[in-house]
C-alpha cells in the first residue's frame, strides 16, 4: 500500500466517522425522523472496499449503509438531505437512511430487509455478464445475512454462473442485540461455510484497513479477470447502538470489557499513528484533513437544513414508471 | 391471423419480444426442458442461446431478486413459475423490492420485470398446485397484474407486459393453455388496464377474469337463448382495474355479478362489488353479488372437487336469482362430455 493510498483511506475513514458522529450528535434534535443505523467503528471495510472498486463498478447494501454509500462515492449532501426527509435527498425523501441510492456513483441501492439486496447484486452481475465488460458488482452484507435462505440461493447462482460478484461480509458479531452464539453454531466460520458453496473465500481483520484494501484489491482483480465470485469476511465491531445515536452497553447484551477491547482496535487512530510514525504523513496534513472534512460535513448539513421538504403530492407519485417501449427497432 | 392455442400464443409473444429486443431474457424451472412449460417456451433456447434462456436452481426467492437486479441493470427478464404456489417463496423480493424500487428511490430506476405464474384447478392439483392468488398481488402498490382469457389477449398482453417498465405479474390459467382463438401475427399489443366487453347486454353486468370468463361465456350465451341479456366484461387486467368500463356497464344494466377464480374473502370480485356499491349506488337495481371459490383449500380427490368450483350453471342460476326469473341451467352441465375436473378432452394430466 502506497502512502498516497493510505492517506486516501485515512481521509475516507475519518470522513465517514465524522458524518456518523455528526448524525449522532444532531439526531436528538428530532429533525432526522427515520430509523438510522450508524457505522461508527466499522469504517475500515467500507473505505477500503470503496477504494478498491472503480466508480463504474456497482454496489448494493443493507440497512447499515451510510459508510458503503459514501465510500462508493455517493453524494454526501444527498445522503444527509435524505435522512432529513428533504426533496433534495438521494431518494427524494421516499427512502430515508435505509434506502440509499446514487447511480452516478454506481451505488445501486440499499434496502432494509436483511439479505434483500444480495440477489439484486447477483442480478446486476448477470446483466454485466450478458452485456459484456469487466465491471464488478459488490454486495455488502453483515453476519446475519449468512443465516437467510436468500443468501445461500444467491451465492449458489453466482457460483454456478461464475458471475463477477464481490461479497463483502462485515461480521460485527451482533444482529440487533442477538450475539452470534444464539444464531450460529459454535465454531462456525462464515467464510468457510461459503467456501463449501463453491466460492473462493478469505477472511481478515476488518479493523485493519490496509489488510482489507489488499484483500479487496486482489479479489477485484481476480473477478475482473473472469475468476468468478469472491467472498471476503471481515470481523469488526459497531460501537453505538443497533439503531439510533446512542451507546447501549448498559442494556447488558454485550460486556463493557468486549467493547473496550474492540475500541482499542479502532481502525482510524491505528492507521494515523502508523503514518505519522513512518513520517508518511505530516501532522499538518492530518490537520488539513480534519478541517476539510468538518467543512464538507457542515456544508452537507446546512444543505439538508435549508432544502425544502417534498410537496405533499409527492407521496402519490412514482408508483409506476411511465410505460415507455424500449423496442430496439 | 392464425387460429392457435393460448400456449402457442404465449410462445409467439416470447419469440417476438426476444427477437425485437436483445435485453429480453427468459428463465425459470424447466423453460428449456423438453416440455417447455406446457409448450410456452419451446424453441426459445435453441434460437436465443443459454445466456438468454435458461433453467434455474430451485431458488425462487433469490432468482426473483436476480431478475430484479438484472432489470435494474438494463435487462427485461421474463421469469416463469410452473405453478403460482412456488412463487410464494419469492414474496419478499416481489413485494419489498420489485414493487417498491421505483417509488422508494424517488422514481430514479424502474424494474421492467415480467413474472409468469400458472394458476389452475381440478385434475388432482389439490391444495398447493392450484391456487389463484391474484388478490395478493393486486393488493401491493407498484405491481401490475394481468389475467388474459383468450389466446389473442395472452399474446398481446404478454408483449405489453414485457415492454412495460414496471413489474407485471402475468397469470395464466392452466385450463386456458389449450384454448384456441384467432391471433394476429407479429407485434400486436393491447394496453394493460383495459377490460373488454365480450358480450353486449342490458339486464346485468357479469365481470370475470381469466378462466372464469370462459365459464361465463357459456352461461351468458345459454341465458341469451332464453331471452336474458347479460353484458360480459372480461377484466384482462386486475391491477389496475378498468373502472370506467365496469361503471359504464353498470350504469346501463343496474346489476352486477362479479366472478373470481380465487377464494371469496378478500377477492378481486369483492373489491369490484365494493367499488360499484360506492360509485354506482343509485343505479343499482339489486344488491351486487360475487361468485368465487369457497374459503377452503382445494382438495385433491375428484370426488371432493365436484361442486367445489364455480361453473357456468352456477353463474346462470345466480343471474336468474338476481333478475327474479326462473332460468334453465341444467343443460349447461349435461352438455359437458368430459369429466368435471378437466377443461376438455385435450387435457389428460398429470399437470
Amino acid at each position: 500500500m502506497t502512502p498516497e493510498i493510505a492517506k486516501r483511506l485515512l481521509f475516507q475513514m475519518k470522513r465517514i466517522r465524522h458524518v456518523e458522529e455528526e448524525i449522532a450528535r444532531r439526531y436528538p434534535e428530532g429533525k432526522m425522523r427515520c430509523p438510522t443505523h450508524l457505522s461508527v467503528g466499522q469504517e475500515a471495510v467500507a473505505a477500503a472496499v470503496g477504494l478498491a472498486l472503480r466508480r463504474d463498478d456497482l454496489a448494493v447494501s443493507g440497512h447499515r449503509a451510510h459508510a458503503h454509500y459514501l465510500a462508493k462515492g455517493g453524494s454526501l449532501p444527498a445522503l444527509i438531505a435524505e435522512i432529513y426527509g428533504k426533496a433534495t435527498g438521494c431518494a427524494r425523501g421516499k427512502g430515508g437512511s435505509m434506502h440509499l441510492i446514487d447511480e452516478s456513483a454506481g451505488f445501486k441501492g440499499s434496502t432494509a430487509i436483511v439479505g434483500g439486496t444480495v440477489p439484486i447484486g447477483v442480478g446486476l452481475a448477470y446483466a454485466i455478464r450478458l452485456k459484456g465488460g469487466d465491471q464488478v458488482s459488490c454486495v455488502f452484507i453483515g453476519d446475519a445475512v449468512a443465516e437467510s435462505g436468500v443468501f445461500f440461493e444467491s451465492v449458489n447462482f453466482a457460483a454456478l454462473k461464475k458471475l463477477p460478484v464481490l461479497f463483502i461480509c462485515e461480521n460485527n458479531l451482533y444482529s440487533v442485540y442477538s450475539p452470534l452464539r444464539v444464531r450460529q453454531p459454535d465454531g462456525r466460520r462464515i467464510h468457510r461455510m461459503v467456501e463449501g458453496l463453491g466460492v473462493a473465500v478469505a477472511a481478515g481483520d476488518g479493523n485493519d484497513v490496509e489488510c482489507v484494501y489488499e484483500m479487496a484489491s486482489r479479489a477485484v482483480s481476480e473477478i475482473r479477470a473472469g475468476g468468478g465470485p469472491r467472498f471476503l469476511e471481515f470481523e469488526t465491531y459497531r460501537w453505538r447502538e443497533h439503531c439510533g445515536p446512542f451507546y447501549d452497553n448498559d442494556l447488558g447484551y454485550r460486556t463493557e470489557e468486549e467493547f473496550v477491547e474492540w475500541k482499542a482496535r479502532e481502525p482510524i487512530g491505528r492507521l494515523e499513528s502508523d503514518l505519522l510514525k513512518k513520517k508518511a504523513a505530516a501532522p499538518a496534513e492530518i490537520e488539513a484533513m480534519r478541517a476539510e472534512i468538518e467543512n464538507e460535513v457542515a456544508r452537507a448539513f446546512d444543505f439538508a437544513e435549508i432544502s425544502p421538504f417534498p410537496e405533499q403530492q409527492e407521496a402519490f407519485r412514482d408508483l409506476y414508471a411511465d410505460a415507455v417501449s424500449s423496442l430496439a427497432e | 391471423m392464425a387460429l392457435i392455442t393460448y400456449a402457442q400464443a404465449i410462445n409467439e409473444a416470447l419469440f417476438e419480444a426476444m427477437t425485437q429486443d436483445p435485453s429480453v431474457i427468459c428463465f425459470g424451472l424447466g423453460v428449456d426442458d423438453p416440455k417447455g412449460v406446457f409448450g410456452t417456451t419451446l424453441g426459445l433456447g435453441e434460437r436465443f442461446g443459454s445466456g438468454r434462456v435458461f433453467d434455474m436452481p430451485t431458488s425462487e426467492n433469490a432468482m426473483t431478486g436476480i431478475a430484479i437486479g438484472a432489470a435494474l441493470n438494463g435487462l427485461r427478464p421474463v421469469m416463469t413459475h410452473q405453478r403460482l404456489d412456488f412463487a410464494l417463496l419469492s414474496m419478499d423480493q416481489l413485494v419489498n423490492n420489485a414493487a417498491k424500487w421505483h417509488f422508494m428511490f424517488g422514481g430514479q430506476r424502474s424494474v421492467p420485470l415480467t413474472v409468469r405464474m400458472i394458476i389452475g384447478r381440478g385434475w388432482g392439483q389439490g391444495p398447493t398446485h392450484s391456487q389463484n392468488l391474484q388478490a395478493w398481488f393486486a393488493h401491493i402498490p407498484g405491481l401490475k397484474v394481468v389475467m388474459p382469457s383468450t389466446a389473442e389477449d395472452a399474446k398481446e398482453l404478454l408483449l405489453t407486459s414485457i415492454f412495460d417498465d414496471n413489474p407485471v405479474i402475468f397469470l395464466e390459467h392452466r385450463w386456458l393453455h389449450g384454448l384456441k382463438s384467432e391471433v394476429s401475427r407479429g407485434d400486436r399489443r393491447v394496453p394493460i388496464g383495459k377490460a373488454r366487453v365480450l358480450r353486449q347486454g342490458s339486464e346485468i353486468t357479469v365481470v370475470a377474469m381469466s378462466y372464469m370468463t370462459i365459464e361465463a361465456v357459456h352461461a351468458v350465451d345459454h341465458l341469451a337463448a332464453q331471452g336474458i341479456s347479460c353484458e360480459l366484461v372480461d377484466l384482462r387486467t386486475v391491477k389496475p382495474i378498468d373502472w370506467p368500463a365496469i361503471e359504464s356497464s353498470i350504469r346501463k344494466t343496474g346489476r352486477l355479478l362479479a366472478l373470481d377464480t380465487g377464494f371469496l374473502t378478500g377477492s378481486v370480485a369483492g373489491e369490484i362489488v365494493a367499488r360499484v356499491a360506492g360509485a354506482c349506488w343509485s343505479q343499482l337495481k339489486c344488491a351486487p353479488a360475487r361468485l368465487a371459490m369457497p374459503d377452503f383449500p382445494e382438495a385433491t380427490s375428484s370426488a371432493l372437487t365436484r361442486g367445489y368450483h364455480v361453473r357456468a350453471e352456477d353463474i346462470a342460476k345466480k343471474v336468474g336469482e338476481m333478475l327474479g326469473k326462473s332460468v334453465e341451467c341444467s343443460a349447461l352441465a349435461e352438455q359437458r362430455k368430459h369429466p368435471h375436473d378437466v377443461p376438455g378432452s385435450w387435457f389428460s394430466g398429470p399437470f
